[in-house]
């Protein structure tokens, strides 16, 4: 589904990316852990076409088609979503409006039909309890005033509504409290298919607990250090990143 | 130019104009040795420094009594419309009250509504109420229709009362010179639509002025919506004085206009008062969008908060100047004002110009104003979901717009702005 040849990527003057190489098959779970500021976040929004990244060398291909070549839209349109590390606040548009709007644009562009609000309506409730929220969110302002909970809910409801391919889990996990971070993750497990794939980026360890991944990847210093099964990353957590990047935890962190 | 004018003057009052008590036509005169004294402003004057009015100023425009009249339908009138048709709606056509194209119905208990010429005739003092400008002043001297309102005491109307003003192809060359008086009683609640609209591309000189009166205790919601021609142009004053316990809220919302400009001035006349000054403004093409607003704290323990914002698009340009004023005896007053703009074009252009002055040493008084383009990362968010870059733009500008529109309090009043906003933005419901 997505693979990752020899990706470099800067922002400005500096290098982050150094040579990615990953591939990720549908149905896979893919984590990608790395101590901070080792380009594990770079990755993802690299992924998703942010704009403050340069793409400066290799190749990533998805579902067969040159995906470095894709504005960011049509990147989500062709099947590819990333869940913000810190998801932007819009105020003055509801998060109902601004769903309908996300998934009528992918509709749209895949040559379906569009919904009007109530029958786009039908889906959303669906979709609502996935993350066990009632209707009252919808009329909010998309993540105006959410708390850090809030917010990353609502990034899992906006997956499981755009139904993507490829989901690309920024730091999901971060700010969450236990309850939070149990809706996230059993919003992502329910949401798992075979024909789906999903890459998870995380700094801890805890969130693998309850999505469990076939293969983690260590990133360090834009490049990817260690690969294994989902044992590597209880290794992690009993002994920190610095017996792979012989860095101290305290200062990388 | 004023030569012309004092000729007009002349005319009017031996046609019709002088009608009413002697008094009156004593304060029209008054009125028009004040304009006649002052003259027009120009970009020397302070006050219209960024607002270049020679396009008005220079030109002899026929006064809207002396215009010819065209025909105008209930069909023309339809799309201007606010709010259900049981609204109680007054339509004032090139500056004539049409009783045809107006909705009256049974006025609940405590309302009265009646001409401004009969208001005047019982109350000529209700004309020099108003201190304002050179504009003002030769409205004062000339205006002959309009509407006052008054809300007796207690009374708590359900509805809003909507005075529409539309130009039609007759109003090309013709200046129109009304005036709305509301005057809410003690307790009483109200709401006001005021709107200013063109049925055609016609040149036409709105000069317009309105006075609210809030009593103690009593709650004002204003809504005044200028969406006339791009070639017509613009020239209004609110003024509004408050009393003790009082809340007033206002949303203006300037679209229309080759040059529009509108005065706010809420005068907060005793303790405890409340003052919401709301705004929105979107420029394109040409336009030159002038909001001055000034806000007079003069006795303690007042609250004042206002929010403009603009949108400004091609060659437009915006002015906004807010003022506040805090005199030594308004201790605990907490003012806050913002001004937010939002250029989508390099050529687009805004002067904005906060100007506290705080006399009392215990208050809260901030202000803000800032100028840019649309958040990038937001930008990315939306695309990131699948919207194209276009549409995202124009979701993000109407978010923009969005935010200071759900602050007014009448549904259907906010659901009729929000469709134009919309319509303008060009982002579908």
């Amino acid at each position: 589904m997505l693979d990752i040849k020899g990706l470099r990527a800067s922002a400005g003057e500096k290098d982050i990316l150094k040579g990615i190489d990953l591939t990720v098959k549908a149905g896979e779970v893919h984590a990608i852990m790395g101590p901070n500021g080792s380009g594990k976040s770079t990755l993802a929004q690299v992924l998703a076409g942010h704009p403050a990244y340069k793409v400066t060398g290799g190749t990533v291909t998805f579902d067969g088609a040159d995906l470095l070549d894709m504005e960011p839209e049509e990147r989500a349109q062709a099947g590819l979503f990333l869940a913000f590390q810190y998801p932007v606040e819009i105020a003055g548009v509801t998060n109902a409006y601004f769903l309908r709007a996300a998934y009528n644009a992918i509709r749209k562009a895949r040559g379906e039909e569009e919904l009007d609000p109530m029958d786009f309506l039908d889906i959303l409730e669906e979709k609502l309890k996935l993350v066990e929220w009632g209707p009252e969110i919808m009329q909010r302002a998309v993540n105006s005033g959410f708390s850090g909970g809030e917010k990353k809910r609502n990034e899992i409801l906006q997956m499981a509504v755009l139904e993507p391919k490829l989901a690309i889990l920024d730091e999901t996990d971060s700010g969450l409290d236990i309850d939070a971070l149990r809706i996230v993750a059993e919003g992502v497990n329910k949401l798992r298919r075979p024909d789906r794939a999903t890459i998870v980026v995380t700094h801890y360890q805890r969130l693998l607990d309850h999505i469990v991944p076939d293969y983690v990847h260590v990133l360090f210093d834009g490049q990817i250090v260690k690969s294994g099964g989902k044992e590597l990353a209880h290794e992690l957590e009993a002994k920190g990143y610095e017996w792979l990047t012989g860095v101290p935890e305290a200062v990388s962190a | 130019m004023n030569q012309a004018y004092a000729e007009a003057f002349e005319r009017f009052t031996k046609n019709g104009g002088g009608a009413g008590p002697a008094e009156l036509l004593g304060l029209r005169r008054e009125a028009f040795e004040h304009f006649a004294r002052t003259g027009f402003p120009t970009t020397k004057d302070e006050e219209w420094r960024f607002t270049p009015v020679a396009p008005i100023t220079g030109r002899e425009w026929r006064l809207s009594a002396e215009a010819k009249t065209s025909l105008v339908t209930p069909a023309d009138i339809a799309p201007f419309r606010f709010g259900p048709p049981a609204w109680c709606t007054l339509v004032f056509v090139d500056g004539r009250f049409e009783a045809g194209l107006s909705h009256q119905p049974k006025l609940p208990r405590g309302l009265s509504v009646e001409p401004l010429s009969q208001a005047l005739e019982a109350d000529p003092a209700l004309l020099s109420k108003v201190t304002g400008t050179s504009f003002s002043a030769l409205n004062a001297a000339f205006v002959k229709e309009g509407v006052s309102i008054r809300v007796s005491a207690g009374v708590e109307l359900a509805d809003p009362i909507h005075i529409l003003s539309v130009a039609s192809k007759a109003a090309d060359g013709a200046s129109l010179n009304t005036r709305i008086v509301l005057h809410v009683e003690r307790g009483a609640r109200a709401q006001l639509v005021e709107s200013y609209a063109g049925l055609f591309a016609a040149a036409s000189f709105t000069n317009a002025v309105t006075q609210v009166t809030v009593e103690a205790g009593a709650w004002v919601e204003h809504s005044r919506i200028q969406r006339e021609s791009e070639s017509a142009y613009h020239i209004g004053l609110t003024q509004v004085d408050q009393a003790r316990d009082s809340h007033y809220r206002s949303f203006t919302l300037a679209m229309g206009g080759a040059i529009a400009r509108h005065d706010l001035r809420a005068r907060l006349g005793d303790e405890n008062v409340e003052t919401l000054l709301y705004g929105l403004y979107l420029g394109r093409r040409e336009q030159l969008i002038d909001n001055h607003t000034a806000i007079f704290h003069d006795h303690p323990n007042c609250r004042s908060w206002e929010v403009y914002k603009g949108i400004l698009d091609d060659a437009s340009h915006a002015v906004f100047n807010g003022k506040v004023f805090v005199t030594p005896e308004a201790q605990k007053t907490d003012a806050k004002q913002t001004n937010r703009n939002l250029l989508l074009s390099d050529r687009a252009k805004v002067d904005t110009k906060p100007q506290l002055e705080i006399f009392a040493d215990d208050v809260k008084c901030t202000h803000g104003a800032t100028v840019g383009r649309l958040d990038e990362i937001a930008h990315f968010y939306l695309q990131s979901r699948g919207v194209p870059r276009e549409a995202a733009q124009q979701l993000l500008t109407y978010a923009f717009a969005a935010e200071v529109m759900a602050e007014v309090t009448s549904a259907p009043v906010r659901e009729r702005l929000d469709g134009l906003v919309r319509e303008r933005l060009g982002v579908s419901s």
